[in-house]
């Protein structure tokens, strides 16, 4: 079966237009044509072609060896990836919701994240662990949950959440092509609702550096996944108060770039954190610290943080789920009393 | 049920085995014996902080090793495995390095002892995780069978415990529903640190856990190194040529405590011990070999001191080594200069 990955119209300047899960899988499919060390596994990514139909023909096209249906398992899912990694493949496997990647916990802490190091350099494991994540979409509790905070505190593990098509082209590239373990997480409200401009042809974004989504002097926002967006919008929103947003991208979690987060707090003076995962322990934190650390006396307020509610996680219902969520309303109100702080 | 072959049945049943290859055999069991004695000796005499004992597994890794063909199977062993270390080609040194915790130790004085990695050799570098380890060898057979690459098997090693993991489970299920080559060894020496096999499953047998998984189970009596090849070469030879998995069980003892900081006095008996020490694998296999002529009392009397030779030497080379410079504490956490932060100019 023929499969044409790349889906929306190409444009005249060497782009196309597409959504976030549109850009995953024309990723996924030009790796899996240009490498055959690379092979995707995971629970229904074979026929039914991913629950987000993002390997959808993929297995008619690359066959079962490549296209590998796993048994219900996660641990195994992952543990036999990191296998085949050490082993000189390039394996991508799939959690099918970020939810359920518990099971492979001590798979990606006590395994793949120590593979280079325990060995010193014997073995490597150049794995990615794609896994669709976050809230927004009625996931309850259990197909809604942010993860990114449990992994970061793992030194060996590299976590990437880019919010906009081009960079899940570039860093689902750079992931790929990474001689280490990478967790690389896709908003699952952002799959088709945010569409965007995707640069032809192969190209990586560097591991760890952020991105100016929107240059402003009033205040910094750093953010990403589903956040960014409305992020985004309530910083548009602002425009016609005259108050100048910031938006930083940060699209890599571990590592994270200190120098793009530096130089626009240096310029600000502010620094709103938003982010759908838990406030207490987040990856706010961290970069509250950071600033702290490194930028106290440059700052005219104190830092704030918008994050999701210390409780498990949201509830299925729309009311609960709706409390869980920031809304735009609030980023608003949150970059509106910092700049006038 | 799984198939069950004695001891009696094998013991001088040497099938395609040369004279040379019964007595590289009988040398892995001196040398391993000599190494665990010495591990233990350093630890007691305050030179290493700690040491994990294989004795009363021998057998099973003599045998085990010598189905095992270097340069193209890769070993994914346990904690527990020195032999098999040693029979796919390890050296004393590399043994010592570890135990001692110097540079020259691959992982460069960060693992445990006997947990080994030499990838030029094809030993995977393991956690100290129980059966995470399984689900790394299944990747391993499952890369061999998608380069197309027969002839290559992947062995698996764990204890009788480790089966209690759901890791081995899905390792084993993993690896039945690809039909991957892969051999799940079972070194079952009936304890997991304290816990009997009683503690761990309702079955005598673990090679009939294979029956659920649709694969075949083997039982070998693990203090007899002959049956224990032929065993494993039989399930070897099958993964190898597109059979398929299997689980082998070797059932064999361990005749110290899980480490030099555990005290099985306080779960075993002395004369459980006693009883099975009278089995002892090590001098069992030099009286056989000299009753079927293979060696004599002088030259079995000779490969004692030469792997007491051979000890003492890799002791003496090891010791002599630096540690790892403190410096080395930030190497290889990723590819290149690592930090969590990055700065860019």
């Amino acid at each position: 079966m023929a499969t044409t990955a790349a889906a929306g119209p190409q444009t005249a300047t060497g782009t196309s237009v597409m959504t976030n899960v549109e850009a995953v899988r024309s990723t996924l499919h030009a790796a899996l044509v240009r490498d055959d060390r690379v092979l995707i596994l995971g629970e229904d990514v074979g026929a039914r072609g991913n629950v987000f139909l993002i390997t959808k023909g993929f297995l008619d096209e690359f066959g079962p060896q490549r296209i590998v249906d796993t048994p219900l398992a996660e641990a195994s899912i992952v543990g036999v990836a990191i296998g085949m990694a050490m082993e000189g493949l390039r394996p991508i496997a799939e959690i099918q919701f970020a939810d359920f990647i518990y099971p492979a916990f001590n798979q990606i802490v006590g395994e793949a994240a120590k593979t280079r190091y325990r060995s010193n350099g014997d073995y490597t494991c150049p794995l990615v662990i794609r896994t669709p994540y976050g809230g927004g979409v009625r996931g309850a509790l259990s197909h809604s949950v942010s993860i990114e905070a449990l992994f970061y505190h793992v030194p060996g593990l590299t976590i990437l959440a880019p919010s906009t098509p081009a960079d899940v082209k570039g860093l689902l590239n750079a992931a790929i092509e990474s001689p280490d373990p990478v967790l690389f997480l896709e908003h699952k409200k952002t799959y088709r609702s945010v569409k965007g401009e995707v640069p032809s042809g192969y190209y990586t974004i560097p591991i760890g550096k952020a991105d100016v989504k929107k240059a402003g002097t009033d205040v910094s926002v750093v953010s990403y996944g589903y956040n960014l967006h409305q992020a985004l919008d309530a910083a548009n929103r602002l425009e016609g108060e005259g108050v100048s947003v910031e938006v930083i991208d940060l699209r890599s979690i571990r590592p994270m770039d200190k120098t793009t987060i530096l130089e626009s707090v240096r310029k600000t003076r502010k620094l709103l954190i938003i982010h759908e995962d838990n406030k207490f322990g987040g990856i706010g934190a961290e970069i509250s610290a950071m600033v702290a650390e490194e930028a106290l006396f440059d700052l005219d307020a104190p830092i704030r943080r918008l994050c999701g509610p210390d409780v498990p996680a949201m509830g299925y219902a729309l009311s609960l789920e709706d409390e869980f969520m920031t809304s735009t309303d609030d980023m608003v109100e949150a970059m509106r009393e910092l700049a006038k702080f | 049920m799984a198939k069950t072959t004695t001891a009696r049945e094998r013991q001088l049943e040497r099938g395609d085995l040369t004279d040379d290859q019964l007595v590289a055999m009988l040398r892995n069991m001196l040398l391993q014996r000599q190494l665990d004695n010495r591990g233990f000796q350093l630890n007691r005499q305050g030179k290493i902080p700690f040491a994990l004992g294989s004795e009363g597994h021998e057998g099973v890794q003599a045998g085990a090793a010598m189905a095992f063909v270097r340069g193209k199977d890769v070993l994914v062993p346990y904690y527990r495995d020195l032999g098999l270390a040693l029979g796919v080609g390890m050296s004393p040194f590399e043994i010592l390095s570890s135990l001692f915790a110097r540079v020259t130790d691959r992982s460069g004085g960060r693992q445990f002892p006997n947990h080994y990695t030499n990838h030029d050799k094809g030993v995977l570098s393991i956690s100290s995780i129980i059966a995470g380890h399984c689900t790394h060898a299944v990747g391993v057979a499952a890369a061999f069978k998608y380069r197309g690459e027969a002839g290559r098997a992947v062995l698996c090693t764990t204890g009788e415990g480790a089966t209690s993991q759901g890791e081995w489970h899905e390792s084993v299920n993993f690896a039945a529903v690809q039909n991957l080559p892969i051999v799940f060894l079972v070194e079952n020496n009936g304890w997991a640190i304290s816990t009997p096999q009683n503690m761990q499953m309702r079955i005598a047998n673990v090679a009939d856990k294979a029956a659920g998984y649709g694969i075949p189970g083997a039982i070998c009596d693990g203090f007899e190194p002959i049956a224990t090849y032929h065993t494993m070469r039989e399930a070897l030879d099958r993964a190898r040529s597109g059979g398929g998995p299997s689980i082998v069980e070797a059932k064999c003892y361990r005749f110290l405590s899980h480490s030099t900081d555990d005290d099985d006095r306080t779960y075993r008996s002395r004369e459980q011990i006693e009883e099975q020490r009278k089995l002892d694998p090590v001098p069992r296999f030099e009286q056989i070999l000299i009753e079927a002529g293979v060696i004599d009392a002088d030259r079995a009397k000779a490969l004692r001191q030469d792997v007491l030779r051979e000890t003492n030497d890799a002791t003496d080379a090891a010791e002599a080594q630096a540690y790892p410079t403190p410096e080395s504490l930030y190497d290889n956490v990723v590819a290149g200069d690592y930090r969590p932060w990055q700065e860019f100019s």
